[in-house]
């Protein structure tokens, strides 16, 4: 039986990688560990630093001491660690397409934030790429309650933030990408994603993530553009 | 036993990464080679999403990603030699530093290339040695005083470093500076040979003047 020192979750309350990691927690029945809040934009902790020196940010995931980071990777070693809840097919190919595919979400993932600082012919042509990408997620989900089939998997886990961020920071910018309309298979998909017990309990207030972003959006643009 | 398919192109380390995977585990395969200007019909309808090489197609199954395919080969034929560690933790560990090595570190490198004037040279270079620094460390740990990142045999970590290796000696030549510098990383500097020689690695990795007169045939064409 594990104690709570014994697993660890360094953490930033808005960042949907740091939400992966608590949603493959939770589904897993994961609930004793110690959560730590790391102030990332002005104060890293020494212990963030001495935990993920290479890149600096969370999540981290401390386990019987040894420190694991990047949330696809911590992801995966909570599937291999507690066997209960699988959330991978146990098919290589299926398991392969899964992994491959949250690949190009990761591509998505970064042409949405473009799409939210950048600005003028920029942010039109980001804009577009970032529909056209999201076709192909609204393909992929097409007829499915959820990426995993019935229940929940690690591509709902890794795509996670368009149910919430992705409103969030076209409200921020100004921009329409995610239109229930042209995707309907996404839109169900996110109703269904947003109303589960366990990814509920780790998303980040609204409004208090919309006031964030709307500063982040105005620190960057202030460096990219003067 | 379904026929493997891998659509490539020799001078591609992704794809070589994949080549060096199927050898570990004795696989037989056909190489198709893509001519990446005019991409077939086959690789466009077996990777609609990214288009790329290489894709491992087992039987009508199409794999892309070198890193996904990698473990797929891994897990797919599972009675040969493991190509990943058994330990969760040690699979973790391989598994973010091969994240670094091919999003962080390699990007260096084209950084240092395009970099414009003395200054922006200079600070990409230095960002390239710490990355190499980081990784001597990470060799060192995990070899456990054997002779790949894998200890005894090659694993994961050697395979997605290593398939670099013939474009990093390449860079060598055409921008004269040691990148793979042994007084940094002697580890990974012995390593680097005792790879590239290796029985399942030696007839993949393309020879130094044939990617040379590659890039040259670029460079007069454009």
């Amino acid at each position: 039986m594990e104690t709570s020192e014994e697993l660890k979750l360094l953490g930033f309350w808005v960042s949907p990688t740091v939400a992966r990691v608590g949603w493959a927690l939770g589904l897993k029945g994961i609930k004793d560990y110690v959560y730590v809040e790391e102030d990332v934009m002005y104060n890293k902790s020494p212990l963030l630093l001495q935990l993920n020196p290479v890149h600096k940010k969370v999540p981290v995931l401390v386990h019987h001491g040894k420190p694991i980071a990047e949330s696809d990777v911590i992801v995966k070693y909570i599937d291999e660690t507690w066997k209960n809840y699988p959330l991978f097919s146990q098919d290589p190919y299926e398991k392969a397409k899964i992994l491959s595919f949250a690949k190009f979400g990761d591509k998505l993932y970064a042409d949405a934030f473009k799409a939210m600082w950048s600005r003028g012919e920029e942010q039109e042509k980001v804009v577009k790429s970032t529909i056209e990408e999201l076709q192909k997620i609204e393909e992929e989900i097409k007829g499915r309650k959820f990426f995993g089939g019935e229940s929940l998997g690690y591509l709902d886990i890794a795509l996670g933030w368009i149910s919430y961020l992705l409103p969030i920071w076209e409200e921020v910018a100004f921009i329409k990408i995610f239109d229930p309309i042209k995707f309907p298979g996404i839109a169900l998909w996110a109703e269904n994603f947003l109303s589960h017990p366990v990814i509920k309990e780790k998303l980040p207030p609204k409004d208090r993530a919309v006031e964030y972003f709307q500063e982040r959006r105005a620190f960057i643009t202030s460096i990219i553009y003067g | 036993m379904a026929a493997v398919k891998l659509l490539g192109f020799w001078a591609s380390p992704f794809v070589n990464r994949v080549q060096i995977a199927l050898n570990l585990k004795s696989i037989s395969y056909e190489l198709i080679e893509e001519n990446l200007r005019a991409k077939s019909q086959l690789l466009l309808e077996s990777n609609p999403v990214h288009k790329k090489v290489p894709v491992l197609i087992h039987g009508d199954k199409p794999i892309s990603e070198s890193l996904v395919i990698v473990e797929y080969i891994d897990e797919a034929w599972s009675d040969g030699p493991s190509i990943l560690p058994s330990d969760p933790f040690a699979r973790a560990t391989a598994r973010f530093w091969a994240a670094y090595i091919t999003d962080k570190w390699w990007p260096l490198l084209t950084e240092y290339r395009t970099a414009e004037g003395e200054e922006a040279k200079a600070a990409a270079k230095e960002k390239f040695f710490e990355g190499l620094v980081l990784l001597e460390e990470a060799f060192v740990k995990s070899s456990q005083g054997k002779g790949y990142f894998g200890g005894e045999n090659i694993g994961y970590l050697d395979v997605v470093l290593g398939s670099l290796l013939a474009w990093l000696r390449v860079r060598e030549v055409t921008q004269n500076v040691t990148f793979l510098d042994k007084t940094k990383a002697p580890e990974l500097a012995a390593w680097a040979d005792r790879f590239t020689l290796n029985p399942a690695v030696v007839n993949v990795l393309p020879k130094t003047q044939k990617l040379v007169d590659f890039i040259n045939s670029f460079t007069k064409a454009s």
